[in-house]
């Protein structure tokens, strides 16, 4: 793998930012965009710019082609087995909620409960949250240990024929680190409870297969896998997803419409109302046709690679901390700075032109356990390089001699 | 009362940071002032003082005295508590009149204008509202005072 040649791919990363060459490690929060789906973006509206599934014109025709050859695009990304189970949805957090507002609904009853883990974003916690209240159930959470890794024991504490849910992050977007999802799929489903897992961050990185992890959910978004914003997507088991009742109604998603009565579509159709986001989704089988014309298992040599050597450079620094030390962890770091609040070291980077993400990264419950206001986070992506690392570590010393 | 006008007082800033040739020498200037920043009691530190804001924490509290509104603020950020410094600079010991009616232009034209945005709040843009809220509460109180 050429990381000048795919650089070449991104023409973002040939900006300047405060007259510094850019030096982008917000990739956790959203990747650049190579040029091959910016260029599919602006061909979809140049040429075949049409509503899906109706029309019997050519436009329509080619729209509608394009849009369910992403399907199969992501049904091969993460190796579902039928093409019907995957669900175009806004991104992660859609698909979470429409999880909670259909399958949740039908089958969460007071007294229940529903696990998730001390590392969940915002948006794996709230709509559980929601759900509970409405229903009188309990949300139970697995403990993170000191080095970011989640407690396995407490976990097979909490399961039990009252768990109906585990909701769990596949992969942390503040610590790195990589939950062991497999074993903690096959520890629910013994207790009868189905698991969803959140791949927001995992998808990017990791081999994902449905199948094997045997997973009854898995939600990811486009824009972190070098796709677009606006476009992710939910794969949920064929029998559950048929059995589940509707998230929105309206066009697309129906089958006849009477005043009297309503009958739905067939998957995936039935959870999709409304026109969706169609250039987005064409664009998106773009950015995985990227990610496989390199190879995942490059991308995450690569990105070890540049893990490793943050992780030495930047523990060098006095009064650096990271957080998050886990054995199998992706390509981010974490870390706090004795004496320094994140937010000013993030104001003084970025006007050296580094790109880094402060605050609590929608993980506030975490924060709080580990007593921090929030960190600074580098996340690394498969155009990154060992030379960056050297900008922000020379970009840390310099921020460091001006607050101290 | 402080005899300056707020708008003289924005002027000399912004006067100052024309002196500033690089970005380094804006940001030590903050910092600095954050640092020299008159320290807040603890007492103050209080839920009901905080400034929502998405990153750092700022307290914000005032006083009204002889016609004057007084300004004590702190922060766990350092360049966000000299940013604050300015504010209190430019606001503290004004009457609620003055304080309502000042424009605040300084803040563009020393260039500090994204920590204006939203995502930077705490964003001087919640700090500012928050001083004139004060400031309208005191108005509010003076008119009650007259019509006693």
């Amino acid at each position: 793998m050429r990381v000048s040649e795919i650089r070449e791919q991104f023409p973002i990363l040939s900006r300047t930012v405060k007259g510094k060459p850019l030096v982008y490690f917000d990739n956790a929060a959203t990747s650049q965009k190579p040029q091959s789906v910016i260029d599919a973006l602006s061909h979809y509206y140049s040429h075949y710019n049409a509503n899906i599934h109706r029309g019997i014109h050519t436009l329509a025709e080619e729209a509608t082609l394009a849009y369910e050859a992403t399907r199969f695009a992501v049904q091969e990304f993460i190796g579902a087995a039928f093409v019907e189970e995957i669900i175009f949805t806004r991104g992660t957090t859609e698909s979470i909620n429409l999880v909670a507002n259909t399958w949740g609904r039908q089958n969460i009853d007071a007294g229940d409960e529903i696990i998730i883990s001390g590392m969940e974003h915002h948006s794996n916690i709230v709509p559980w949250q929601i759900l509970c209240e409405e229903k009188g159930a309990v949300l139970k959470v697995i403990p993170v240990k000191d080095n970011g890794e989640l407690a396995m024991g407490v976990y097979q504490e909490l399961l039990s024929s009252k768990t109906k849910l585990v909701s769990i992050v596949q992969v942390s977007n503040s610590l790195g680190t990589v939950n062991p999802v497999k074993e903690m799929i096959a520890a629910a489903h013994k207790v009868g409870a189905k698991v969803l897992v959140d791949g927001a961050q995992s998808a990017v990185h990791l081999d994902i297969d449905v199948q094997d992890m045997d997973c009854d959910f898995f939600a990811f978004s486009g824009h972190k896998v070098y796709g677009p914003t606006g476009v992710g997507a939910l794969y949920g088991k064929k029998e559950l997803l048929e059995n589940m009742p509707v998230f929105q109604g309206g066009g697309e998603m129906i089958k006849e419409v009477t005043f009297e009565r309503t009958t739905y579509n067939d998957l995936p159709y039935k959870y999709e109302a409304g026109t969706p986001n169609i250039a987005d989704t064409i664009a998106l089988k773009t950015a995985l046709d990227f990610i496989k014309s390199i190879g995942k298992d490059q991308i995450r040599a690569h990105e070890a690679e540049l893990l490793a050597y943050a992780t030495a450079q930047l523990e060098a620094i006095p009064g650096l901390k990271i957080i998050g030390n886990a054995q199998d962890k992706v390509s981010l770091v974490s870390f706090v700075i004795e004496g320094v609040h994140p937010q000013d070291i993030g104001v003084l980077l970025d006007n050296m032109g580094i790109a880094v993400r402060t605050g609590h990264h929608c993980t506030q419950p975490l924060m709080k356990r580990f007593g921090i206001p929030g960190t600074v986070r580098a996340s690394f992506a498969l155009y990154n390089q060992k030379e960056e690392i050297d900008v922000l570590v020379a970009g840390l010393h310099k921020a460091l001699k001006m607050l101290l | 009362m402080n005899v300056k006008r707020i708008a003289e007082i924005e002027k000399e800033i912004v006067e100052d940071f024309a002196l500033f040739d690089s970005w380094e020498d804006k940001y030590e200037y903050i910092i600095d002032l954050g640092k020299k920043l008159d320290v807040l009691e603890d007492q103050y530190k209080i839920e009901e003082n905080k400034i929502k804001g998405c990153q750092s924490t700022v307290w914000l509290t005032a006083s009204y005295e002889d016609g004057a509104v007084v300004f004590k603020a702190d922060s766990d950020a350092v360049i966000v508590k000299g940013l604050i410094s300015m504010l209190i600079k430019v606001l503290s010991g004004h009457s609620p009149e003055d304080i309502l009616t000042a424009k605040m232009d300084f803040i563009a034209e020393i260039g500090m204008m994204t920590h204006l945005a939203q995502t930077r709040s705490n964003g001087l843009l919640a700090m500012i509202k928050q001083m004139k809220n004060y400031a309208l509460a005191y108005k509010m109180m003076q008119v009650d005072e007259k019509n006693k």
